[in-house]
């Protein structure tokens, strides 16, 4: 019996992406919320270098990173709902975008809506700079990865799950549909698959938290 | 791979990321065009193929649309050519292990040198190479779990770490030189000092480390487009 085990977090995306991927290929886990201010001994031990979530520990054995779990996973159990691609090319074209989105796209738009006055008008236009791209991959098509979702999809669902709640801590819609159709499609799809649906963490909630992190921030 | 000019690689010679892809090709024995990139003045096949980073290096294969980031080009080619000295353990644990590490070489580690540089003041100077040592030490401890007693990351042969972390050391060398900085300090980090000296000489990358003059040249140029401010 394999044993998997998911330290994490309930708001965090990159935890949220790991398990979307764990309902998707039906793998039972075990799910542990953490306290990050108050991080338990064993996420310690199972993340010693980035003390960070999420952190994946299949048989004991920890892997950490969200896009090395996601890939883990979909190496691991093959079988089931492929994520990424076959072919070499789309898996690379995959793997570009969705460090982009990781290292410029969540950055900018959570940063976005963080940021007071001036600071916010200047991250505004990084970001739907940003957002044009992502438009644009999803010309003629229905999903990041093609015809059926997969990896990047998986990727860059945060910014179906949390765009609502990220939009009403900022005071401003960003994802409108005049100027993002694809996206607005995309987003709508994308929750309506049921492994995605039955995870969808209450906004009212995410709402209330993200307010808590934008006035304690200071900024 | 027969034909020579199937693939190409926009880079520059002082580039250890450009360096990271000609190692892995040279590995492979695949044959590759390469086109040297001025940084200050980019082609117009570079800003078309990496619209998006506009930066080396970008892998060109054939027709198919260009590769970017020098991680994802390693991937790909051992994905194409997986029968071709290949780079990355079978094992997806190992797999998971060596893309840990990728990220925390180029997200952690080599990012401290930009910053080393960036920095005039004495104490952010001081810190950043705190920081170095403690990096330096996470890679020992990697190190010596991941070659289990053999001279490379993968092994008795050189792997998907060795090329990742490889191609840094003659960049990480000059700028501990002009620190006056000893980094991979046989010292402090046994095993990895071993491991640097026996990488940077191995042939497939040793043919395409650069000189000190280029090194010099590049970092002239960046100083100019990127000057220390802190």
């Amino acid at each position: 019996m394999e044993k998997v085990k998911l330290f994490g977090t309930w708001s965090s995306p990159f935890v949220k992406r790991i398990v979307w991927a764990l309902n998707l290929k039906n793998i039972e886990h075990e799910v542990i919320y953490e306290d990050l201010a108050n991080k338990s001994p064993e996420l310690l031990k199972y993340n010693p270098i980035h003390k960070k979530v999420p952190v994946l520990v299949h048989n004991e054995i920890s892997i950490c990173e969200s896009l090395v779990i996601l890939q883990y996973i979909d190496e691991t159990w093959k079988n089931t709902c492929p994520l990424l691609p076959k072919d070499p090319l789309d898996r690379a074209k995959e793997r570009f975008w969705a460090r982009f989105g990781d290292e410029e796209v969540l950055p900018s738009f959570f940063g976005y809506v963080m940021k007071k006055g001036k600071d916010q008008e200047e991250a505004k236009e990084t970001t739907l700079a940003h957002l044009k791209r992502i438009e644009q991959l999803l010309s003629e098509k229905k999903f990041l990865s093609g015809e059926s979702f997969g990896f990047l999809d998986i990727a860059f669902g945060w910014l179906a799950e949390y765009s609502h709640p990220l939009e009403v801590v900022a005071g401003l819609k960003l994802l409108d549909e005049d100027s993002f159709p694809n996206l607005c499609a995309w987003k709508d799809r994308f929750l309506e698959i049921p492994a995605i649906k039955e995870s969808w963490p209450d906004q009212e909630t995410l709402i209330a938290k993200f307010q808590e992190s934008k006035d304690g921030s200071g900024k | 791979m027969g034909n020579k000019s199937e693939i190409k690689l926009l880079g520059t010679a002082a580039s250890p990321f450009a360096n990271r892809v000609q190692f892995a090709l040279n590995l492979k024995s695949m044959k590759y065009e390469y086109i040297e990139e001025n940084l200050a003045c980019k082609s117009e096949l570079l800003i078309k193929s990496n619209p998006v980073h506009k930066k080396v290096p970008v892998l060109l294969h054939a027709d198919k649309p260009p590769i970017c980031e020098s991680q994802i080009i390693v991937e790909y080619l051992d994905e194409i050519r997986p029968d071709l000295y290949q780079l990355l353990p079978s094992v997806s644990l190992d797999r998971a292990n060596c893309r840990f590490w990728a990220a925390y070489i180029d997200n952690k580690f080599f990012p401290l040198y930009e910053e080393l540089r960036q920095t005039l003041n004495k104490a952010g100077q001081e810190a950043i190479k705190e920081q170095m040592i403690e990096a330096t030490q996470q890679l020992e401890e990697a190190f010596i779990k991941s070659s289990n007693g053999k001279t490379y990351f993968g092994g008795d042969q050189v792997g998907y770490l060795d090329v990742i972390l490889g191609c840094f050391i003659r960049w990480t060398q000059h700028v501990d030189e002009l620190n006056d900085f000893n980094k991979f300090d046989e010292v402090r980090i046994l095993e990895l000092a071993k491991w640097a000296k026996c990488i940077a000489s191995h042939e497939a990358l040793k043919s395409v480390t650069p000189g000190k003059e280029t090194l010099e040249s590049f970092f002239g140029l960046i100083n100019i487009y990127r000057p220390p401010y802190k």
